[in-house]
């Protein structure tokens, strides 16, 4: 299925990009042809086959539930570009 | 230091160190030197760090000469990939998103690099956010191929590839999630390796493709690389899917020739579409292996030739999902907050005005715009193409047939090269199609520069570890690399098999700069 000038703008929101026009509908040209590229795949005869995410196959992997200490405060907070020494400063999230 | 092209290799600066002939402080000022007189042709560095690698070179060779313990890498410099979180050093990778990101911690690899004694001597360019195979999506510069200036140098690891054949480091980290390490190793004709995945710890390496990541060393022999990566590898707490099977030494095996050594061909590697003199100088590579007394085999990997359609679904969709954290809010470049504000004001008094409902409901709220235009203004075009890529085949509708489709496949390409290694010890073949391509030449086609990918992408998504060695030349003096690929964990199996095929060749040259 073709990608088409609306798939774009619908990922880009999802993606939380702003692609200009021109850039948008260069992006459409892009990714409808690396998408037919890699719908290749869909040929493939994978019935009954794992996915495969881990090239060594761990299963959950856990530490001891120890407190142990953290990034201070002062470190987590010094490449923000807003802040107000407690936490990060942002738009309104509700009520903009 | 002379301007010879046979160098010493690392190894043998080590011992030149040990013996109290040279020491880590002129050899740091040497190569500080040499990055001086050549980078503004190479751009291989995005910066040095000359106080602080000669204050640590300094401090080596004090406590060296004290009689105290040094580490493996005894005062050698080491170029890293702006990749690896470096404590309150820039990290940038390579984009206008992080041109001021210091981070707060050290990546677990430039940790094991401190306390071995490396002399960290500078960051290397690199495609923004390792995507790419060229260099050329780097936001600050280019990088030129040290073996012909006009041409790219590969990619992403471009900088850490050049700058060990420009002679500017012994030693240099990069990173390889589809081929990063082994292209332009290939394409700049220096030795790299990536290893198994989870061999060396993915702790503060800046996320791209969380299961195809993977943190290598670069050199101009198999020794030096070998002696790198002993410093890097092995189990780490701190990432959850590192191996946890115990790293052994590999520089002491490393001249131990195979006995017996079956090393296996893929017939469909040779198809057209591959350069002749590639061909030529990977066929006589393997020829070598039959002279030193090794079987060669043909081995089938019929679901290879979906590598690079796997991985281009693989790879972004993880970006996208690692990449989603660079949203202009807890570091990285956020943008201007009053022209954000003034613009979505006007749109929202013009959507009121015409009375248009449907336009206004759609309109961003402050800080979905506050994301989408930090993002958009910070990230390059190849990585907004790849996480739009990414969200694409995730979405609702598209998953199934997209990702989980893409992870089956793969799961396929690792059966086949299980399938093959009970046949034989070792795969060889080429790296890349064709030598270094010219800067600018496939830019503009991005599906062009995946296909770049074709020989390296599987050992990615199989967790395989590879690496790439000189092989051979152009006709116009283009280095050529020959790939070994192992199966997992057997890191010493594919340097002593390395080893064998340099011991006919020698260590790399440093190209003329």
């Amino acid at each position: 299925m073709a990608i088409q000038r609306a798939d774009v703008e619908r990922v880009a929101l999802l993606a939380r990009l702003e692609p200009s026009d021109e850039e948008a509908d260069r992006l459409t040209g892009e990714l409808a042809a690396i998408v037919g590229y890699v719908d290749s795949l869909a040929a493939v005869d994978t019935d009954g086959v794992e996915p495969m995410v881990h090239a060594i196959e761990q299963t959950n992997v856990f530490r001891e539930d120890v407190v142990r200490e953290s990034l201070p405060r002062d470190a987590a907070l010094k490449n923000a570009p807003l802040h107000n020494g407690v936490g990060f400063r942002v738009p309104a999230v509700l009520g903009d | 230091m002379s301007d010879s092209p046979a160098e010493p290799t690392a190894v043998e600066l080590l011992s030149r160190i040990e013996s109290g002939e040279q020491s880590s402080v002129e050899l740091t000022q040497a190569y500080l030197d040499r990055i001086e007189a050549t980078d503004t042709k190479v751009g291989a560095f995005l910066r040095t760090t000359p106080e602080r690698a000669l204050e640590q070179a300094a401090d080596i060779d004090r406590r060296r000469s004290a009689g105290e313990a040094i580490g493996p890498l005894g005062g050698l410099p080491v170029a890293v990939k702006d990749v690896l979180c470096d404590e309150g050093e820039l990290t940038t990778c390579a984009s206008k998103m992080l041109a001021d990101f210091r981070p707060p911690y050290d990546s677990t690899v430039v940790a094991r690099l401190k306390a071995a004694d490396a002399v960290l001597i500078g960051r290397t360019n690199m495609d923004e956010f390792a995507m790419g195979g060229s260099t050329e999506n780097s936001a600050f510069q280019k990088t030129h191929n040290p073996w012909d200036l006009e041409r790219s140098p590969g990619g992403s690891s471009g900088g850490a590839a050049a700058c060990v054949a420009a002679g500017q480091a012994p030693l240099s980290i990069g990173t390889d999630t589809g081929g990063s390490i082994r292209q332009p190793a290939a394409l700049c004709g220096v030795v790299g390796l990536k290893p198994t995945y989870g061999r060396v710890s993915r702790y503060g390496l800046v996320a791209f493709a969380s299961s195809l990541d993977q943190v290598g060393p670069l050199a101009r022999s198999v020794s030096d690389v070998a002696l790198l990566y002993d410093s890097i590898a092995g189990h780490d707490q701190l990432d959850t899917t590192s191996a946890n099977k115990p790293a052994t030494p590999t520089l002491p095996e490393v001249d131990k020739p195979l006995e017996g050594l079956r090393v296996g061909i893929v017939p469909e590697h040779y198809a057209e579409g591959l350069n002749d003199e590639v061909r030529e100088a990977v066929e006589k590579a393997i020829d070598g292996y039959r002279s030193a007394g090794a079987e060669i085999v043909d081995v089938e990997l019929p679901h290879a030739k979906h590598g690079v359609a796997t991985y281009y679904v693989i790879a972004p969709s993880e970006a996208s999902s690692n990449l989603a954290r660079y949203d202009g809010v807890h570091y990285g470049r956020r943008t201007d907050p009053a022209a954000m504000h003034a613009r979505l004001t006007a749109e929202r008094k013009a959507a009121a005005e015409a009375g248009d409902s449907a336009v206004a409901d759609k309109l961003d709220t402050a800080l979905v715009r506050l994301y989408r235009q930090s993002r958009s203004e910070a990230l390059g075009p190849e990585v907004q193409r790849r996480i739009m890529l990414g969200v694409y085949a995730l979405s609702e509708g598209y998953a199934d047939a997209y990702y989980n489709k893409a992870l089956q496949v793969r799961r396929l390409i690792r059966q086949d090269y299980d399938r093959a290694f009970d046949k034989v010890d070792v795969i060889a073949g080429p790296v890349t199609a064709a030598p270094a391509f010219k800067l600018g030449e496939l830019i503009d086609d991005p599906l062009a520069m995946y296909l770049v990918d074709l020989y390296t992408v599987s050992a990615n998504l199989a967790g395989l570890p590879a690496i790439s060695l000189p092989c051979g030349r152009s006709s116009t003096g283009l280095p050529i690399g020959l790939q070994l690929m192992a199966p997992p964990l057997e890191e010493t199996r594919l340097l002593r098999a390395a080893r064998m095929h340099e011991q006919s060749h020698g260590p790399a040259m440093v190209a003329p700069i």
